[in-house]
């Protein structure tokens, strides 16, 4: 039997908490041993791998067009654009050149799914900062994204919709008026949500001036995605290097300078707004043609190197082949966004107390299988 | 008209005929704790149907419906699982106080269900210092709570036993100073008394400024006193996991619950009975028959109209705010309420020496 | 990016580098401007494109190695958030001794990057702040992104 003293302490008494792997807030297996001096973090050290599958490793006996679908269980919250990355990598490195059609189809899934993860994410950091009702508002529109899914691709969650040339099947009947339905229902719910969280003073509180990442801090430590933008960096690579038809489309990368978690906050909010424009922009334009590039049975990407990057909802996501010539990659590297945004955790974190732990938490927006893969 | 003074007043009489005083008064003792016991439970099961069910219809859900008609008997089956499951104490853990610690919150909220006025008559003890013994009695939970922290030998336990501590001693002290702006307009700590006075009108009509002021600063305190969101720091399950009963299962658990809605219920019954009168009904001055129709409501339905009305409100706070981080909880009680309380105290002296209050 | 404008930045990045390290090798064919070094003129090398003005590679946005059965290579993907342009850094170490210098103190993102490695590939990053296994145990024996990395339990071959 073991007392409170004997365990758990160092020798300037500080206590050590394992958060995690089981926790309400880290949401998925993701293990922190903090060092907490009273309430106050003085040390916060991630422990991963409880979800590492080496996927990286299984890629490497598969083909070009299996190691595709393994990608999904990566970041499953944005796992069309995972697909899509991929694709895009193996359309380059065999030179094929995706229809129009099948362009606009992948930016209108990238964008609802960036849509649908950004409303998981708001509802779990109101659920992480205490307020439970947030998280079921947003689940009722992210509900709406799921079904247009489901009717176009057959899947909820793990979509695997994309494939090298362009997407698996052409788009459902329903899927215009579903998406026209959605954005005209969520536009009025964009504000609701505004409403009861952003503008609440307690949520203010919480998030203002909590966990800041200077510029340069976010440069080093690799952030991508909302997680950089709020602390001022350009780093969309939609806008940096557009691809696919994102070269052609109105929208604003949002940047904002407090670099704290209201900051990041604000970012996905208004990101969630660009996204809905997208998608307007889209829906009614989409070209008449083919869906799917015409392809060979079995893609051989010739000897060389390929990487491609693409924005997932959490930040850069790259694909790095090594091809030797075969059916096989002979490497696979993903650049994964949650990965270099945790490790800027520790950074932020150190200082600020339990409950902001759980917010700068919930401002990066972590994707625990993203991070471990 | 069915009243409940009636009732009781006959029993006694009953009993005081038919036994010797003692024997009389030893079996209205059994009679009232079973009826407390009846109640505790009945409140459980009450006011967690009614937090499910608010709180589904504020998350576009519909919450319990399985269980009997509209899922009313969802909690019943609940509790039935929880009874019949293990209760664990951990290893490392104190064993005596640990499972000493749910039996001193549960007693402490109990203890002060005694002074709750539910019916006109209708009363467990109405000692002359109802006011000052309900706000006493309900400090002695914080007890059981950071003995159930530092007893389970669980780190999340203890921070979250420790942040009760300071919660609820800072916010004993707001909740005292509104309660006392009532005592000092009615000049009296009696519960009867204060009711009594609110015989022409509520008191937060009647004591206008300084006693909304009170009123809200009470509702703020004993949520937070209460542990309830947004002030749950104790428990604050995405920081804490369960905070102070992390390591509690079974009925163990389930007495820290029935003992947290309990004290939802007293503090409820306690605000109502403060400034709207408790079972008073609704009176507007000297308007006999408007006052005389009103009284045509029974009392208890005054009262626990005004009590759940009131409850509604706490788990409305609960379903709509995220939770405040521990030194903003403390910085909005010592700089905020406390001074403004004092302030108010000041304004309620004032007002009641100059005869300002209708 | 046009492919032409893209060269043209590449070729303009070969001579300001150029510049600063006389003995350059640049590898041919792929897609970016690549460039070799040794391990051991690594710590150098790498000082000199985080803070030589011009170059600015501040964003290390991918760290990884690869098995080539006879040696590793490790392969650094920089970017310059102030100029824009981007890199690759290839470095060839020994199969039996992989070992380089680590550069988690000029790009601090490296610090997980290079652990990741280490868990993975088991190359040792000299003079490392923290250098442990990150996602297997620590008693996990071998490297498994290694392509002689055999486990009969946990690895299931297609």
């Amino acid at each position: 039997m073991k007392n409170v003293e004997e365990i758990g302490t160092t020798e300037q008494g500080e206590l050590i908490i394992n958060v995690g792997p089981q926790h309400p807030s880290t949401h998925g297996v993701l293990h922190l041993v903090i060092t907490l001096d009273g309430e106050t973090i003085r040390n916060v050290e991630p422990h991963l791998g409880y979800i590492h599958r080496s996927i990286e490793k299984m890629c490497e006996s598969l083909s070009y067009r299996q190691f595709i679908y393994v990608t999904s269980r990566m970041d499953y919250l944005s796992s069309h654009i995972n697909n899509h990355g991929c694709a895009m990598c193996v359309e380059k490195g065999l030179q094929i050149e995706v229809p129009p059609r099948a362009k606009v189809i992948r930016v209108l899934m990238d964008e609802l799914t960036r849509l649908a993860s950004h409303q998981l994410w708001w509802g779990a950091l109101a659920m992480d900062v205490g307020a439970l009702t947030p998280f079921f508002h947003a689940f009722r529109e992210r509900e709406m994204i799921n079904s247009i899914m489901e009717e176009t691709c057959g899947a909820r969650l793990t979509m695997n919709y994309m494939v090298p040339g362009g997407v698996m099947i052409d788009l459902h009947p329903n899927f215009q008026p579903g998406v026209k339905e959605f954005i005209t229902h969520f536009k009025s719910k964009i504000d609701e949500y505004d409403e009861l969280v952003t503008d609440n003073v307690i949520f203010q509180n919480r998030m203002k001036g909590v966990g800041t990442l200077s510029k340069e801090d976010a440069i080093s430590y690799g952030c991508t995605g909302p997680t950089a933008r709020g602390s001022g960096v350009r780093c969309d690579v939609r806008k940096l290097f557009p691809y696919e038809v994102y070269a052609g489309l109105r929208f604003d990368e949002i940047i904002e300078t407090g670099g704290d978690c209201f900051a990041r906050y604000m970012v996905r909010m208004k990101e969630m707004r660009q996204s809905l424009s997208i998608i307007e922009q889209l829906i009614d334009n989409i070209p008449e043609g083919d869906f799917q590039a015409k392809t060979k049975a079995v893609l051989k990407l010739p000897k060389g190197e390929f990487y491609t990057k693409i924005e997932t909802a959490r930040g850069e996501f790259g694909v790095y082949i090594i091809s030797e010539g075969g059916m096989t990659p002979y490497r696979i590297k993903f650049r994964s966004p949650g990965f270099s945004n945790l490790s800027a955790l520790n950074h932020m974190a150190r200082g600020y107390k339990i409950g902001d732990l759980v917010a700068i938490m919930g401002s990066l927006d972590l994707v625990i299988p993203d991070i471990d893969r | 008209m069915l009243s409940l003074e009636g009732i009781t007043d006959s029993i006694h009489n009953w009993l005081n005929h038919a036994l010797n005083p003692t024997l009389a008064m030893l079996s209205e003792f059994v009679m009232v704790g079973l009826c407390v016991i009846t109640l505790f439970a009945m409140l459980g099961l009450v006011l967690i149907m009614m937090e499910r069910k608010v709180s589904a219809y504020m998350q576009v859900r519909i919450g319990p419906n399985r269980v009997g008609p509209g899922g009313m008997f969802q909690t019943l089956a609940d509790t039935l699982k929880l009874v019949v499951k293990e209760g664990l104490t951990p290893d490392g853990a104190d064993h005596f106080l640990f499972n000493l610690a749910p039996f001193v919150v549960l007693s402490a909220s109990m203890l002060a269900l005694a002074p709750v006025a539910f019916a006109k008559g209708f009363q467990v003890w109405d000692l002359p210092i109802g006011i000052l013994y309900v706000s006493a009695i309900s400090s002695v939970s914080v007890i059981g709570i950071l003995m159930a922290g530092w007893a389970s030998n669980n780190k999340y336990s203890l921070l979250g036993a420790m942040r009760s501590g300071a919660q609820i001693v800072s916010y004993e002290l707001s909740a005292g100073l509104s309660v006392l702006t009532i005592v000092i307009l009615t000049g009296s700590l009696r519960i009867s008394d204060i009711i009594q006075a609110q015989q022409d009108g509520w008191w937060i009509f009647k004591g206008h400024i300084p006693a909304i002021i009170a009123f809200v600063i009470f509702l703020i305190a004993v949520t937070a006193e209460t542990n309830r969101a947004p002030f749950d720091m104790a428990e604050a399950e995405s920081e804490l996991t369960a905070g102070f009963h992390t390591e509690y299962s079974g009925m163990k658990f389930a007495l820290f619950f029935l003992a947290e809605y309990v004290n939802i219920f007293i503090v409820c019954a306690i605000g109502a009975a403060l400034f709207f009168g408790g079972w008073m009904p609704f009176h507007i001055g000297h308007w006999e028959s408007f006052n005389h129709i009103m009284d045509f409501i029974p009392s208890s339905i005054w009262f626990t109209g005004k009590t759940f009305a009131l409850i509604f409100v706490i788990m409305w706070f609960r379903w709509t705010f995220p939770r405040l981080r521990i030194d903003q909880l403390l910085n909005l009680e010592w700089k905020y309420l406390l001074p403004i309380s004092m302030a108010n105290l000041l304004l309620t002296t004032f007002v009641a020496i100059k005869g300002w209050y209708f | 990016m046009a492919d032409e404008e893209m060269n043209a930045k590449g070729e303009g990045l070969k001579v300001k580098i150029g510049e600063w390290l006389p003995l350059a090798q640049w590898e041919e064919g792929p897609e970016w401007t690549t460039l070799l070094v040794e391990p051991a003129s690594w710590p150098e090398a790498a000082k000199l494109l985080r803070f030589t003005p011009g170059l600015d590679f501040d964003f290390l946005f991918c760290l990884t190695c690869i098995d080539w059965k006879t040696h590793f290579t490790m392969v650094y993907h920089f970017r310059s958030t102030l100029h824009g342009h981007e890199l690759v850094v290839k470095s060839k170490l020994d199969h039996n001794q992989p070992a380089i210098e680590t550069v988690s103190r000029i790009w601090r993102t490296a610090e997980f990057h290079e652990r990741e490695a280490y868990d993975l590939f088991g190359v040792n990053f000299l003079h490392h702040p923290d250098l442990r296994r990150l996602f297997l145990t620590d008693e996990w024996v071998g490297y498994p992104l290694r392509k002689d990395y055999e486990d009969p339990v946990n690895m299931i071959k297609l």
